[in-house]
């Protein structure tokens, strides 16, 4: 069985992100880059599969800039076998993003495409779902625990008021959730040998997919300031505050 | 114009979420119909139908949409929005599960959590954990989005009475099948929508520690309970307590943060509470920088005077 693991260079989760001056997007000059917390716990869960013996091959895709494959290497030396470039320089919104994956999974035939749920820069949310939905399969998001058999997946699923668990057909999509795993330290062997490991790069043209946009930028601003607040010295302070000044209780 | 709202429920009762996303595309301006597909949710399509705003109601009953299946939802969506202007959902775990399946469908790219419409095609919507808000002027029709329901106000349940009309399903794709949920039961108000939440950190150290302080102090306050990631990792809690970017959107009236450092992840979750409150010991944690009333104490002593001061 093949898992195809598609992974996101993002602004590293620590990293305080500020919007430019001119709000036409955030700053990135010298900032610390990563791989998306969720891609990781992807890569994670189909190293993880592999080490099981229930998976044969892990590859994993990027989609982007030619210091995506940075990204990708990090993943090979968390395990994974193979990695796939999809090289452009251009804005790459959901939609195309999907088509993208769609036209890698044409050509590797996986059984399982393992994502991460969302990426923590445009926080969307979307592209497993609409690669699930360009494919025709099955989709199981926000997953917190898989169980891999033959031919099907029971997945168990974070959703408001608790979880719930769903047996998919394989091939499928699944997204990772927060819980599914804690994903490894890379050691200094394994990204030495992660550097052998092979990586074919495309371009989206080579693939066959156009990546129109279809939605504009018009700015980017920062969040509505919250008015300063104060410190108060003691509980019954802070009490009397909430009942005479703020009224809220 | 005319707007698609996808109703959430659980085949009994509308989920409040639905209100927001009804208010969200009466700014839009248009005929609002309300689509409820569901096993058997006939007094769903009921109460759908008295929504103020709403003028009419798409009702399918079928098997196949009992547990709202993302395929199945997906496939419903995409055969009955096709020829809307816009179609919304709410951006909880049920719309964000299968609107982006609808709108590949389509060959359409959705808009995830939209705070504001500023015109017909152009949305503002946060990214960044909500450091910075993009305003991109969508040109896909119908355009498909789902709605943060903490950034507009409820429409009123009663008041409209909109025609209901059956419409045909789009059958099952057969490719998921149900196997359960475990819902946490609580007798205390609806995370999402609670106007009272009290959250609690890593600073708990122990589940006990959540029932023993943290409860008491919800129940005085009629509040729901959150939780940071921290917490919820730690396993004082369940999963569906996790109040942060990627877990629920909170913005009650008062928000009571307990022994939680406040990381941008968490913040994304509840910096739209009207009223914010933090007890921290540590003076330096980056939740002061967003409370309106920082009590800098170790939560062990100030719970139990909090608990007595409030009667």
């Amino acid at each position: 069985m093949k898992i195809l693991v598609p992974i996101k260079r993002v602004i590293d989760a620590y990293v305080t992100v500020r919007v430019k001056a001119d709000q036409t997007g955030v700053e990135t000059a010298n900032v610390k880059m990563s791989m998306n917390p969720f891609c990781e716990i992807a890569v994670e869960e189909a190293v993880r599969l592999k080490e099981a013996g229930k998976a044969g091959e892990v590859v994993v895709v990027s989609a982007g800039p030619e210091l995506c494959k940075e990204t990708l290497r990090n993943a090979l030396a968390m395990g994974a076998d193979r990695a796939i470039h999809v090289l452009s320089d251009d804005e790459l919104q959901p939609l195309a993003i999907a088509k993208l994956l769609k036209a890698v999974v044409d050509k590797e035939e996986p059984q399982i495409v393992m994502l991460g749920k969302q990426a923590i820069d445009g926080d969307h949310n979307q592209t497993g779902q609409m690669l699930g939905g360009l494919l025709g399969w099955a989709q199981a998001t926000f997953a917190s625990k898989i169980d891999v058999e033959a031919d099907s997946a029971t997945v168990t699923r974070e959703i408001d008021g608790g979880l719930e668990t769903l047996k998919i057909k394989l091939p499928a999509i699944i997204t990772a959730d927060l819980r599914l795993n804690e994903p490894r330290f890379t050691s200094l062997p394994n990204i030495m040998k992660a550097k052998q490991k092979p990586c074919d790069t495309f371009t989206p043209d080579d693939l066959g997919v156009s990546i129109e946009q279809r939605y504009k930028t018009l700015k980017v601003s920062d969040p509505p300031a919250r008015k300063p607040g104060v410190k108060v010295g003691s509980v019954e302070e802070l009490v009397d505050k909430l009942r005479n000044e703020a009224k809220v209780i | 114009m005319s707007i698609l709202v996808i109703a959430e429920h659980d085949n009994a009762t509308l989920n409040a979420s639905t209100l927001p996303t009804v208010a969200a595309a009466k700014t839009l301006g248009g005929d609002i119909h309300v689509l409820v597909a569901g096993s058997g949710a006939a007094a769903v399509a009921e109460q759908a139908s008295k929504l103020d705003g709403v003028a009419k109601v798409l009702h399918t009953d079928d098997a196949a949409y009992e547990h709202a299946l993302a395929e199945n939802m997906a496939a419903l969506v995409a055969k009955v929005g096709a020829d809307y202007s816009h179609i919304l959902a709410p951006a909880t775990f049920f719309g964000k599960n299968f609107m982006p399946r609808a709108a590949a469908l389509l060959d359409k790219q959705p808009l995830s959590d939209v705070t504001a419409i500023e015109a017909e095609d152009t949305f503002v919507r946060p990214t960044y954990a909500g450091n910075a808000f993009k305003t991109v002027q969508l040109g896909d029709t119908p355009k498909m989005m789902t709605i943060r329901t903490t950034a507009f106000d409820p429409v009123a349940t009663e008041g409209g009475s909109a025609a209901i009309e059956n419409t045909e399903s789009a059958g099952e794709t057969g490719l998921t099948g149900f196997v359960g949920r475990e819902l946490s039961k609580s007798e205390r108000p609806d995370l999402a929508t609670a106007s009272v939440v009290v959250s609690g950190g890593r600073a708990l150290g122990s589940g006990e520690n959540f029932e023993k302080l943290i409860e008491p102090l919800a129940d005085k306050l009629g509040a729901a309970i959150g939780a940071s990631r921290a917490a919820v990792d730690a396993g004082y809690v369940p999963n569906d307590y996790q109040v942060g970017q990627t877990g629920k959107i909170v913005a009650p009236n008062l928000y009571i943060a307990i022994g939680i450092s406040g990381a941008i992840q968490h913040l994304a979750g509840m910096k739209d509470s009207k009223v914010i409150v933090a007890i921290n010991k540590d003076e330096d944690a980056p939740i002061f920088q967003v409370a309106d009333y920082g009590l800098v104490a170790d939560l062990f002593d100030a719970l139990p005077e909090l608990d007595k001061a409030l009667g």
